[in-house]
């Protein structure tokens, strides 16, 4: 599909404004829109979003004061175009991602549950020696089983935490598998934290 | 309300023309027998001149003036006067005098003149200067602001291209404020983001310049419509480079969502244009790079001083309630003029913001 933006005689940002309108018409399954604008600033604008959105540009001059600019937005791009919520990565332009490891059972990965045991050993351990460290480190179910009294991971998590790393263990698993009074690294937390948790990192890791 | 909307047709410093272009303009006109007494011109990119009349005065003259990038023709009064008012201050001065600076379309409802007038002239008064006259012309497009007059003594001069190896930047309020202006025209921007713009925009930069009277300042310019990189670009004056360290850089949180959403100024692609072959980006996010090239209507101090004063100075500066950032570091001239990073810890200055 091929859609038409006349902006002559408009100033910046209106030409972007009307091309990101029709892009958004264009839906899922993308296409091309020709933009006609009036000088060559708008031009730079025009192809500056394009780039940052990663859609195909390439502009003419017409005319003297006529340069067309040629975007395609590819399938699924327009959608993306509506829906990019730039929150997470513009309040902290460049910083820390937030990143939580969900941890829900005392192994790492499925099969073996033996092997897995020693995964999940190696796997915490390994992220002590990591150059970035997640946030927050959530463990529930199973998992719960890793922060309490005769674990093998003790040692690590209490590194972690030493090194600024939230560990946090579910009160209600702890509780089903009677370990209440077994905790031994971190903080007990409850299901509105690990939602809270979850929904707000960057990136979940689950091992 | 009809009425309003062709009021503000996109304005403040945003208008301005290009850098590029008006270099090309100002080399070839033709130069005089050089005034001993002329200590400040327009060759050393300095926005105002500066006239030595005695041995412990000089006049600082200015003129600044531009169309409508509100909606509020009294908040576009004080936003063009702390504008124009804001280059005697860059200077080191003090404002004694201002005359009005008019164009109006003879149709539109005087009372609309009026309310601009009373908010530049409330502003002239919070200046401690004398608001003595004007001049009026009936054009297309409203436009308004001051000429200025200020004093200064000629010791005490900030040029704008003052800085040393090792000195440290100021920077006294935060940036975005074109491209908050820019979303308000197409309806895009919170009514918060304006808020605090307006609040920036009208916040003089006599409150910046008198912490600035108790330390050595090497070299002080304000930030408008170059953007902040125009304007280092022209402090750095080809001797000396600038490490930028972006995360430390006061912004209007907003104005990020907005560059995000490409809301921006053919004024910020023109500085783009300018400045970008003295530059480098490491790591900076697009929306960033498009803050630090957005022009600034009543931008804030700029400020070049020794690494021992900076943070005192700063200290004062935020005492007085400005979000201050030490936002870069001057050196001797290398290959890349003007180096930005993300250093430092930006949730910071977004907290500053929030605070007040």
């Amino acid at each position: 599909m091929i859609k038409h933006v006349n902006a002559m005689g408009d100033t910046c940002p209106v030409p972007v404004v009307k091309t990101k309108n029709v892009i958004k018409e264009l839906g899922d399954q993308g296409g091309v829109v020709e933009i006609l604008v009036d000088n060559e600033i708008s031009v730079q604008n025009l192809t500056k979003m394009a780039n940052q959105k990663g859609y195909g540009v390439r502009s003419e001059k017409l005319a003297e004061n006529q340069f067309q600019v040629i975007m395609e937005v590819g399938e699924g791009a327009a959608q993306q175009a509506d829906d990019d919520a730039p929150e997470t990565c513009l309040v902290t332009p460049g910083g820390k991602k937030n990143v939580v490891v969900a941890v829900t059972a005392p192994w790492m990965g499925a099969g073996n549950e033996e092997l897995g045991a020693v995964l999940i050993k190696g796997f915490l351990f390994a992220l002590t020696q990591q150059d970035t460290l997640p946030t927050t480190i959530l463990f529930y179910n199973g998992g719960a089983t890793l922060t309490t009294e005769g674990s093998a991971s003790l040692e690590d998590l209490k590194s972690l935490e030493a090194l600024g790393v939230e560990i946090l263990t579910c009160g209600t698993c702890l509780n089903y598998y009677g370990l209440t009074d077994k905790l031994r690294v971190g903080e007990v937390t409850n299901m509105y934290t690990i939602a809270e948790k979850l929904l707000g990192a960057d990136l979940v890791v689950k091992p | 309300m009809e009425k309003k909307i062709v009021f503000c047709k996109g304005g403040g410093c945003t208008a301005k023309l290009g850098a590029g272009v008006l270099d090309r303009v100002l080399s070839r006109l033709p130069k005089g027998p050089k005034d001993p007494g002329l200590l400040i011109g327009y060759d050393s990119k300095d926005d105002a001149a500066v006239y030595q009349l005695t041995e412990d005065t000089a006049i600082v003259q200015t003129l600044d003036f531009f169309p409508p990038m509100v909606k509020d023709p009294y908040i576009f009064g004080k936003i063009a006067a702390t504008n124009a008012l804001s280059d005697v201050y860059a200077m080191g001065g003090t404002v004694k005098t201002a005359l009005n600076i008019v164009c109006f379309p003879e149709s539109m409802d005087l009372n609309i003149l009026g309310e601009i007038m009373r908010g530049g002239a409330e502003k002239v008064l919070e200046a401690g200067g004398i608001l003595a006259g004007g001049h009026s012309i009936a054009d297309a497009d409203v436009k308004y602001g001051l000429s200025v007059t200020g004093v200064v003594h000629p010791g005490r001069i900030y040029p704008n291209n003052g800085g040393r190896a090792g000195d440290l930047l100021i920077l006294t309020k935060p940036l975005g404020v074109g491209i908050i202006c820019t979303a308000d025209r197409v309806e895009e921007a919170s009514q918060e983001a304006m808020d605090t713009a307006v609040r920036w925009m009208t916040t003089l930069n006599k409150y910046a310049a008198e912490c600035c009277q108790n330390y050595p300042i090497h070299a002080c310019t304000d930030v408008t419509g170059f953007g902040f990189l125009g304007h280092l670009h022209e402090m750095l004056d080809g001797k000396l480079s600038c490490h930028v360290h972006a995360g430390q850089i006061p912004v209007i949180p907003e104005a990020l969502d907005y560059a995000e959403e490409f809301l921006l100024t053919a004024a910020g692609q023109r500085n783009r244009n300018h400045v970008s072959p003295f530059l480098e980006f490491q790591g900076v996010p697009f929306a960033m790079e498009e803050v630090l090239f957005d022009p600034q209507t009543a931008g804030g101090l700029l400020i070049a001083l020794s690494p021992e004063e900076a943070p005192k100075l700063l200290a004062d500066l935020r005492d007085v309630g400005l979000p201050a950032r030490i936002v870069g570091e001057l050196t001797q001239r290398e290959e890349i003029e003007i180096t930005v990073t993300m250093d430092g810890n930006e949730t910071e200055n977004l907290e500053v913001l929030e605070h007040d």
